[in-house]
């Protein structure tokens, strides 16, 4: 009697843990603690079908507690036959509307809800000038890595989404290699990036992150796409407007920027390896207009320098950009980066400092 | 001829086996197969459990790690799950119905082979270059990425084997529809044949698309169709909806029938009338026909669309309405009932919790803007274990209790059944319930290992350790197996003593064919409504004793799935430009299985007759001289 007690126990932690549990998980990563109206929207969502779906479970595990204890055979006696009931149509009819009326209940927010986070006409507003008034970024997924191009600016960057925060950010999603998904598990749901249509959704990015532990949220890419899934990994900086009104300028003079003399041997190693052929150094070195997805071979570096992750996954150090140029194959296996093994240790070191020189934050 | 001459040698034993055409031998097939692959399945999860078991492990490496995930998922699904319950469809549903066997017993035995061979051809990939890495579900882009041949061995294996289901498929149709016996009436019809048959329709309408879908990636491998190729204008989201056009009824069909499973287990031990049995009837037939207009909630991120989104959310809610119904009904049963918690009714207990578990995260994923979080989550892997192992693992190894001693006169230790069933329960829920906040907190699925700091850690620790539990549960419940054949004692008919429906009323061991007269059925329940009159045969007949007439055995099935296996070998090494022999291996494959086709047609097989003193001489070596009953 008691192995039964227990295992109703463990059940009915999935309606009380999810409330009790709401505060768990990372704040730059979990979806329990969103930050912004898309993100917050689902998680009331979340809360409503919780709620309905504990009382559901409440009445299952009621009504199954007491039949189980009432009637064991050990209590209504060996040889005892129970009446052979066929059914009851008053049952089966309280059965049938308590469901649909419970259903109701979250159906109609979540209809409503999906024509809300559907509706993407507000990318194309514009105000009297004719400008558009909202941010939109196209994001393209390629094998392992993520770039980011503002349209409207003239710019754009990768590895590391900025955006400003308390206005809807839109998002024109594609892939060009296979399917990817573009997640920010904190902001808000998923949309996926096909390799063959532009997909279309906003967020909304309700907190700067400069107070996350690591300044940034993180992203993920939701959708199996081969060997290296797990560390296609991408971050998410978020400015008040001023603030990213001062990165954009930033980044839109990024195009002759002088290089320090410290690292002026990087760069000449950056462009003697051919490491300039896949990777531009300037923000605004974007990439003809295509329907279809962007065409850069490799990250743009232009922010090296200011994030936070090498490759998406690495500690953001020089030691780490090295072993990245000589370990890239191990690291992220099936990525498309050639391996510089060969290459001598001072010259990556220099290329290393180089690229850590490069950025548009200071 | 017949298998009336029994004592075999092992070697006549083994081509028994291969050439049987009884639906009683065929189920002991598959269940022997289908545990072999879930065995197999079992390990490559394990393997991926292992893995993750702390943050940035390289037990495995991540190529690797993708093949397991892609093998765990589609053995699982394909090679263990169907073929179980085809062992228990196979062993169960004529005798329920009151038949001498299926209705067509040569593709009884063609179904199971070319599954068999489907399945083996599938998983000699892991020695021949690698296993396919795309997923179970194996997205267009991803898969005609993959290099190697492991998706070749996807597309063909699951096409040979989809063969063998939908042939199986079919012949339970045809057989629930014209093998019933007298009286047995639709509404007469226990509730697993009831489940058998109408999970039967959902084959036939689900595995055409499959076929297509597979057909097409075929097409794309070998011959560069680009009907998937974006950059020569394929489109990758049909695979998607033909995958899941597929997928989702696949879903029912295997938890169809493990309702109906539960639905007789918890008649038999709560000694009581299925209650509400014709909503039981019409919520099975409701959630079958709703299973097909669901699909896309698979594909809330790929960007259909608000309006579709918002049409198939609604949808999907509404399957909770026939399965709740199914629920309560179950409940209802208990209710008044005299309930007697052998191993098989734990499992059913154990089942309506873990169940509805996951039937309410399935509804919290059916709300379309709650799934954008949730999609390709480690809550979905939560969710969709809590359905296929709470629902039809818990059923099959329910099952297999139940229903052992109708299939080997055995009666399975009750003792070493209960630890089995709290070491795989508590493991279950140890290895998934944990994950819905694994997905909650912001971890993709199909990862083959995570960065430290993210806050996961500690509950992928719990989640390996409940998976080792549960692997320990399987285990007893192989030797407990071990044990039961080795005693090898005799438990004879009704060893339950509650048995409800027909096949309980069968003497033990069973006849090759089945029914010495065939019964008439005079209600819901036969056996109950007999053993209550008193009437100790168990059965009324509704036919003097006369001669039988049998099907032949044959050994053409296994030859023509052989063929097509060879065949597979040919077409997969034809893609490669340095194997020019493999255009004759392709072409004698396929000339093999249609040389059979030809000699089965063109060969008139009539079968033969039993006659009633074989018949007579047949049940007094079975049971002794008893001197018949006329």
């Amino acid at each position: 009697m008691m192995k039964g007690l227990k295992k109703w126990r463990l059940f009915g932690l999935l309606a009380t843990l999810t409330v009790f549990l709401s505060a768990c998980g990372e704040e730059y990563l979990s979806t329990l603690t969103p930050a912004g109206k898309v993100g917050e929207q689902q998680f009331n969502l979340l809360i409503l079908s919780t709620a309905i779906m504990a009382f559901v479970i409440i009445v299952v595990c009621a009504i199954y507690l007491i039949s189980f204890f009432k009637f064991r055979r050990s209590v209504v006696g060996e040889n005892v036959i129970p009446k052979q009931v066929e059914g009851s149509h008053t049952l089966e009819v309280i059965w049938t509307v308590i469901p649909v009326i419970l259903l109701l209940i979250l159906a109609v927010p979540t209809v409503t809800a999906t024509y809300k986070l559907g509706d993407t006409s507000g990318m194309d507003a514009v105000d009297e000038n004719g400008d558009k008034q909202a941010l939109t970024v196209n994001v393209t997924a390629k094998l392992y890595w993520w770039e980011f191009e503002y349209p409207d600016l003239g710019i754009v960057t990768a590895q590391e989404l900025v955006v400003p925060t308390g206005e809807n950010v839109y998002f024109n999603l594609i892939a060009a290699d296979v399917k990817h998904s573009f997640w920010i598990p904190a902001v808000g749901g998923k949309m996926d990036t096909n390799v063959e249509n532009l997909n279309k959704f906003y967020l909304e990015f309700g907190e700067e992150s400069a107070d996350l532990q690591e300044g940034v949220f993180y992203g993920k890419c939701a959708e199996l796409c081969g060997p290296s899934h797990a560390l296609m990994d991408f971050k998410v900086k978020t400015l008040a407007r001023d603030d990213f009104d001062t990165w954009v300028s930033a980044m839109q003079n990024t195009a002759d920027r002088p290089v320090a003399t410290d690292v002026q041997a990087g760069e000449q190693a950056f462009v003697d390896n051919a490491c300039i052929s896949c990777h531009a150094t300037d923000a605004t070195a974007v990439t003809p207009d295509n329907p279809y997805a962007s065409n850069a071979v490799g990250p743009n570096l232009a922010t090296f320098g200011d994030r936070s992750r090498v490759a998406g996954i690495l500690e953001h150090t020089e030691e780490e950009v090295v072993n990245w140029l000589k370990h890239s194959d191990d690291i992220k296996p099936g990525n498309l980066m050639p391996v510089y093994e060969d290459v001598p240790e001072e010259e990556l070191e220099a290329i290393a400092a180089y690229l850590m020189s490069l950025s548009v934050e200071e | 001829m017949s298998s009336i001459a029994k004592k075999k040698g092992f070697g006549a034993t083994v081509w028994d086996y291969m050439t049987t055409v009884d639906h009683k031998k065929i189920a002991v097939m598959y269940l022997v197969a289908g545990t072999l692959f879930f065995v197999l399945g079992g390990i490559e999860a394990l393997l991926m459990r292992i893995q993750l078991v702390q943050p940035n492990n390289d037990f495995v490496s991540a190529g690797f790690f993708n093949q397991l995930m892609t093998m765990h998922g589609t053995t699982m699904i394909f090679l263990a799950a169907m073929p179980l319950l085809f062992a228990f469809m196979n062993a169960v549903v004529p005798l329920q119905i009151g038949a001498r066997d299926v209705a067509f017993p040569f593709l009884n035995s063609l179904g199971f082979w070319l599954f068999f061979f489907g399945g083996v051809f599938l998983n000699l990939s892991w020695f021949l270059g690698g296993a396919p890495d795309a997923g179970w579900t194996s997205y267009a882009s991803l898969s005609l990425y993959s290099e190697g041949h492991g998706i070749d061995f996807y597309v063909l294996g699951l096409q040979v084997s989809g063969a063998g289901t939908l042939i199986s498929g079919i012949n339970f149709l045809v057989t629930i529809i014209n093998m019933r016996a007298p009286g047995m009436t639709y509404m007469r019809m226990p509730l697993f044949t009831w489940t058998t048959f109408v999970a039967s329709a959902l084959i036939l309408f689900a595995f055409p698309p499959l076929t297509i879908g597979l057909a097409l990636m075929l097409f794309d491998r070998m011959f560069g169709a680009n009907f998937f190729d974006h950059t020569m204008g394929g489109n990758t989201i049909i695979w998607e909806h033909l995958f899941w056009i597929f997928g989702h009824p696949e879903v029912y069909i295997l938890v169809l029938p493990a309702f109906g499973l539960f639905s007789e287990i918890f008649a038999t031990f709560s000694r009581k009338r299925l209650f509400g049995y014709s909503s039981m009837v019409f919520a099975t037939i409701l959630i079958g026909f709703l299973g097909f207009m669901v699909w896309a909630h698979h594909m809330f991120t790929v960007g259909l669309g608000a309006t579709a989104n918002a049409i198939f959310a609604v949808a999907t809610m509404l399957i909770a309405v026939p399965t709740g119904m199914k629920v309560f009904n179950w409940l209802l049963t208990m209710w008044g009932g005299s309930i007697k918690v052998t191993v098989p009714m734990l499992y059913a207990l154990g089942f309506i919790p873990s169940f509805v578990a996951g039937g309410v995260t399935g509804v919290m994923q059916a709300a379309a803007p709650l799934d954008y979080q949730l999609h390709d989550s480690y809550f979905i892997v939560a969710h969709f274990h809590y359905v296929i192992v709470g629902g039809i693992v818990l059923a099959l190894f329910g099952s297999a209790h139940y229903y052992w001693p109708l299939m080997f006169n055995q009666m399975l230790s009750e003792k070493l059944g209960k630890i089995t069933f709290w070491l795989f329960f508590i493991g279950f829920h140890c290895t998934f319930f944990v994950q819905h906040f694994l997905g909650l907190m912001g971890m993709p699925r199909r990862v083959a290992t995570y960065l430290d700091n993210q806050g996961w850690d500690t509950f992928n620790l719990i989640s390996t350790v409940g998976a080792f539990l549960m692997a320990i549960g399987v285990l007893t419940l192989v030797i407990n197996v071990i044990i039961t054949a080795v005693k090898n004692e005799k438990v004879g008919r009704d060893p339950w003593g509650d048995g409800r429906t027909l096949e309980w009323a069968i003497p033990q061991p069973v006849p090759f064919y089945n029914f010495r007269q065939t019964p008439l059925v005079r209600g819901l329940d036969t056996y109950w409504i007999e053993k209550q009159e008193g009437n100790t045969e168990g059965m009324t007949y509704a036919e003097p004793l006369g001669d039988i007439h049998m099907p032949n055995n044959s050994i053409i099935p296994f030859v023509m799935s052989v063929g097509l296996f060879i065949a597979s070998f040919g077409a997969l090494y034809n893609m490669d430009a340095d194997k020019g022999w493999s255009i004759y291996l392709l072409i004698g494959g396929l000339l093999i299985t249609f040389i059979s086709m030809f000699v089965r047609s063109a060969k008139d097989d009539h079968g033969y007759h039993l006659h009633v003193e074989d018949i007579i001489a047949e049940e007094e070596r079975l049971y002794g001289k008893k001197g018949g009953h006329e």
